[in-house]
Parts: C-alpha cells; sequence; structure tokens
C-alpha cells in the first residue's frame, strides 16, 4: 500500500482522503471481508468467554475443525453427491416439465382452462408437506427425494415459463405472422428466445428449490445424503458438524447459482449491456 | 362530401393509378370489429383503391380512423374482411409473398446481428442461403449501414434500426412496399434524413410502395398520391395526386406546390372551420 498516502486523483474534499484509489472506488471490496472478520471474532469471543453454550453455538474454530474433518475423511463428499445426484434429477424433471407444461398453457387454450385452475390450487399449498407421502409413495431410497426436489422446483420454472411466453413481442410477432411463419417458426424464432430471461429467474429458483427438496425429502426418512448427516448429527448433538454441513449446502447452492448466471450470460448475450453501450 | 363520394365511385376518378394495371386492387374493403357485449366497430366502411406499378402512395388520416387495419389487411395479417383485396392479381386471404412489410417499431430480434436480422424472411421463406446473403449485404449498403453487419440491434440508434427493417422487409423481393408509420417513433431530424433515404431506397428499387402515415408534409414529400381518410368509419374521402418533379430535396418545403398540396390535405382533414395555416410539425 505504498500509494496510500499519494492520492493521484485530486478530488476536492474527498470522504476518505486517505485511502487508495481502488478502495475508494469500490469500497465494498474492503467492508465485506471486514464485516466478515467482525462477526467471526465476536462470534468466537461470545463462546470462548462462555456467554453461550457450546451446545447451543459452536464456535467457528470447531465449525472449522469439523468442516475440516468431513471433507478430510470423505464423508461429506460421499453424502454430498448423493444429495447433489438427487437435486439434479429433481431439478432435470422440473425444468423439462416446467418448460412443457408452461409452453403448452400459453400456446394451447385448451391445455389452458383444462390444467391451469388445478396448478394454481397445487401451487397455493406448501409443497414441502407433501414430502413424508411422497417418501411412502417412492420409498426410503433417492427416487423420493428426487421427487421432493422435483416438485419443490417445479413450479417456479412452470411460472415463469409461462410469464416468459406470454411476454413476447406482438411486433416481432406480426414480423414472422406477416412472411407466413407457422406457429413453430414462431415459437422457434421469436417466442423462445424472448421468454429465455423468464425462464432464467426460473432456472435461478429452481437451482436453489431443488437442493431444498432434497434435504426435506432426506429429513423426512433417508440413510444417505447431507440432510440424512444433519439429523444424524443434531442427534448426536454434534452441533459443529450441523454447522459444516450447512456451510457446504450453501457452497453447493453458491455453485449452482453460479452456473445458471453464467449460462445466462452466454444465452442472454443480447441483454441488458449492450443496451447501455447504444450510441 | 357527396361530391368526393361521387368522384370516387366513378370509375377512372382520381382513385386509380396513373398507368398500367393495378398491382394493388382493394375493392369495397369493409372491416367490423367485433366489441364486448356484443357492439360492433365499424373500422372501415367500403374502402376502394388502387395501385400502380412502382406507385408510392401514402394513406393520410387522424389517429384510429382504420389507416393501419388497411396496412394488417394488406400484410395478411387481418383475413377477416368483406370486400375484394388483391395484391398482383391474387386474392388476399393471409400473407403473401409479395409483400414486405415495415412497422412503427424496428421489431428485430435483439439476439440477432443486423445482417441476421435482414436475413430472416429468406430463413422463414427457404430461400438459397447463399443468394440470400449476398443479396442482404447489398441491401444493408443501400440503406447505408455497410460495416454494421455484425452489430446487435442494441447497438444501433433507432434509425439505423429502422434501416436494417427495411432492408428486411426488401430481402425477399417483394413487389410491394408496406411502410405503417416507420418514421412516428424517431426524432424530427432523423426522420427528414430517412424521409429523403426512403424517397431514393423507392426510386432505386423501383418498388410499389404504400405509406400509412399521420405526417402530412411526409405523404406530400413521398408520394405520387396521398389518399386522405377520415375515421368512424374509417373511409377515403379525397384522393390527392402530387405533381411535383422527382427527385424532391427537403427545400421543396419552402415550394409553393408543396405548401398547397399540404394546406390542401390538412383543410380536408381538419373541417372547413379549422385554422387556413398549416402547422410547422405536421
Amino acid at each position: 500500500m505504498s500509494d496510500a498516502t499519494a492520492p493521484e486523483l485530486k478530488l476536492p474534499a474527498a470522504p476518505l482522503p486517505r485511502l487508495p484509489a481502488w478502495l475508494r472506488a469500490r469500497p465494498e471490496l474492503a467492508l465485506t471481508p471486514l464485516v466478515f472478520v467482525v462477526v467471526l471474532g465476536l462470534w468466537q469471543a461470545v463462546v470462548s468467554l462462555g456467554l453461550v453454550s457450546q451446545y447451543v453455538l459452536p464456535a467457528p474454530s470447531n465449525i472449522g475443525l469439523a468442516l475440516f474433518e468431513g471433507l478430510r475423511s470423505g464423508l461429506f463428499l460421499k453424502h454430498g453427491l448423493v444429495t447433489l445426484g438427487e437435486a439434479a434429477g429433481g431439478f432435470a424433471i422440473a425444468v423439462t416439465a416446467g418448460l412443457l407444461i408452461g409452453t403448452l398453457i400459453a400456446e394451447v387454450r385448451l391445455v389452458e382452462r383444462a390444467v391451469y385452475p388445478y396448478l394454481v390450487m397445487v401451487q397455493t399449498m406448501p409443497k414441502i408437506a407433501l414430502a413424508p407421502l411422497l417418501v411412502v409413495w417412492f420409498g426410503f431410497g433417492s427416487t423420493s427425494k428426487v421427487a421432493v426436489a422435483a416438485i419443490i422446483s417445479f413450479f417456479p420454472m412452470l411460472v415463469t415459463t409461462l410469464a416468459g411466453m406470454r411476454a413476447t413481442d406482438q411486433g416481432r410477432l406480426d414480423v414472422l405472422r406477416a412472411l407466413g411463419a407457422g406457429p413453430i417458426r414462431c415459437f422457434l424464432l421469436a417466442k423462445l428466445p424472448d421468454a429465455l430471461p423468464h425462464i432464467f429467474s426460473g432456472l435461478s429458483i429452481a437451482v436453489v428449490f431443488c437442493m431444498t427438496g432434497a434435504i426435506v425429502g432426506e429429513f423426512v426418512g433417508a440413510s444417505a445424503g447431507l440432510g440424512y448427516l444433519i439429523v444424524q448429527a443434531n442427534a448426536r448433538m454434534n452441533i459443529p458438524q450441523v454447522f459444516a454441513i450447512l456451510l457446504a449446502l450453501g457452497a453447493i447452492g453458491v455453485a449452482g447459482y453460479a452456473l445458471v448466471q453464467g449460462l445466462r450470460r452466454r444465452l442472454l448475450f443480447w441483454e441488458p449491456k449492450q443496451e447501455l453501450s447504444r450510441p | 362530401m357527396t361530391a368526393i363520394d361521387d368522384r370516387r365511385a366513378q370509375p377512372g376518378g382520381l382513385n386509380q393509378p396513373r398507368d398500367g394495371t393495378p398491382l394493388i386492387a382493394v375493392r369495397e374493403l369493409s372491416k367490423v370489429y367485433p366489441m364486448a357485449k356484443g357492439e360492433r366497430v365499424q373500422a372501415l366502411s367500403r374502402i376502394n383503391m388502387e395501385i400502380g406499378q412502382g406507385e408510392f402512395v401514402s394513406l393520410v388520416g387522424p389517429s384510429g380512423c382504420g389507416k393501419t387495419t388497411v396496412l394488417r389487411i394488406l400484410a395478411g395479417l387481418i383475413a377477416d374482411y368483406t370486400g375484394d383485396v388483391s395484391v398482383s392479381g391474387k386474392s388476399l386471404h393471409g400473407p403473401s409473398r409479395e409483400v414486405g412489410v415495415v412497422f412503427q417499431d424496428a421489431n428485430l430480434m435483439p439476439w440477432r446481428t443486423a445482417l441476421a436480422n435482414v436475413l430472416l424472411p429468406a430463413e422463414v421463406l427457404g430461400l438459397n442461403r447463399k443468394q440470400a446473403r449476398a443479396r442482404a449485404q447489398e441491401l444493408l449498403s443501400m440503406v447505408g449501414l455497410e460495416g454494421f453487419e455484425r452489430k446487435l440491434p442494441g447497438e444501433l440508434s433507432g434509425g439505423m434500426r429502422q434501416r436494417v427493417a427495411i432492408a428486411r422487409a426488401l430481402i425477399h423481393d417483394p413487389a410491394v412496399l408496406l411502410l405503417d408509420e416507420p418514421f412516428g417513433a424517431l426524432d424530427a431530424m432523423t426522420r427528414d434524413t430517412m424521409n429523403v433515404e426512403l424517397a431514393a431506397i423507392a426510386a432505386r428499387s423501383k418498388k410499389t410502395v404504400f405509406l400509412i402515415t399521420h405526417s402530412i408534409a411526409e405523404a406530400v414529400f413521398l408520394s405520387d398520391r396521398v389518399l386522405v381518410m377520415s375515421s368512424r368509419p374509417g373511409r377515403i374521402v379525397e384522393v390527392i395526386p402530387v405533381q411535383l418533379p422527382r427527385p424532391r430535396g427537403l427545400d421543396i418545403i419552402v415550394d409553393l406546390g408543396f405548401a398547397a398540396t399540404v394546406l390542401r390535405i390538412r383543410r380536408l382533414l381538419d373541417g372547413d372551420t379549422a385554422s387556413a395555416l398549416p402547422s410547422i410539425a405536421h
């Protein structure tokens, strides 16, 4: 930080006069880690001083140890892969079904009238409440967890697909229709790409929901998976491990979300940065 | 009004192309929109017009007079009407290859480059790819967008986007170019420039052009004939021939013949009680 004392920018009465330029431009780069360190420090202090019981709130150091142990032993990987597989399966089913049914409802009036009222009804129910039933139906193996994950992620996919298909720009459709384009051409050349921003909103919700579904399914009854591991650790009052698993779940969630966002930037290259650079 | 109606009804009246068989023939065209509660709105009432090969004809009228309905019928976007509409001698009930349309908004696909947007009709109509590509390049240079082939619509200005839309409307070499207030969304200066270029494009491509606008000056500047519409129900009240030499430049605005024609149309649209002075904006 040699340049800390030699600010190149001559800003009149800068609020933070002695900070380097990059920090003044983006203070969150320092503030975000700072908050993390402060909160963690306080947390460690509170627990070390015995103000809170280790059973209620384990110290960050213990959580770190549990996380390290879980990763080193391969326990988290083994159960993580089970949960990930269930969530991915549910996600795939939800996305496929959501896209298909959403498109059908948007495109075919008769399907909308026949099916939509029931979908609205089911959507207002808390889908998690179905988990015990699904375990009875599909057994204690992975299938029931895939089912819970699929049902929970299906509705955001359906609703966003439907919204996307209905948000089609009519002017672009007019262009295609004036050329005599049929419904399939209109769908592929205008409706689907126009719906993509909405569909990606659905994907980023579904990618998080499918993990929730898999975990809830494992809570109800399972012999493997991170949800099962949480229940086990909880029963043994191994609270540091519970926290460590939560961190692992968080990491998986972030990775899934980042994957969807990366794909979004690839596929939706035309929005919205290009809009800003318009001459 | 009776005098005008008589003139319209007369065979060989002013509402006829100057020469040859009509490329577009519209006879007794009426359109009724059903509304809620069983009401019906008469959008068009017994429209008659003929547009000859290579002619530039404008349709002017107040907002909501049914101008756009006429265009949408010609574009094949409205199929349920009464009367006869034919393009190149073929009765029109749905989209026709003979027609290229430019709408008020460019309606470009934002995920396609300028070139890919121009090529869209070629894809839909299944034209030869190589030939279409070459033609798209040509059209883009004709509308002054050479070097912008790979730009996305989001990177183009409003005027440039509308130029892409014009090139797109011409890619399949239609006999007729339909324009629905194509420059209505542009600022006044860009609009003037675009009108000069449109006149040049129409002359160069030798297309028959049918333009919908509510700008009288624009209609007079561009057209061989101006059809004046009134609303409720939409009908053509007068056909004004524009006898100004071509090519016309923007300085034609101070030409007395131009001013007289604009004034005549303005009076028709406003009724006799309106101010005799044309507003500059129109």
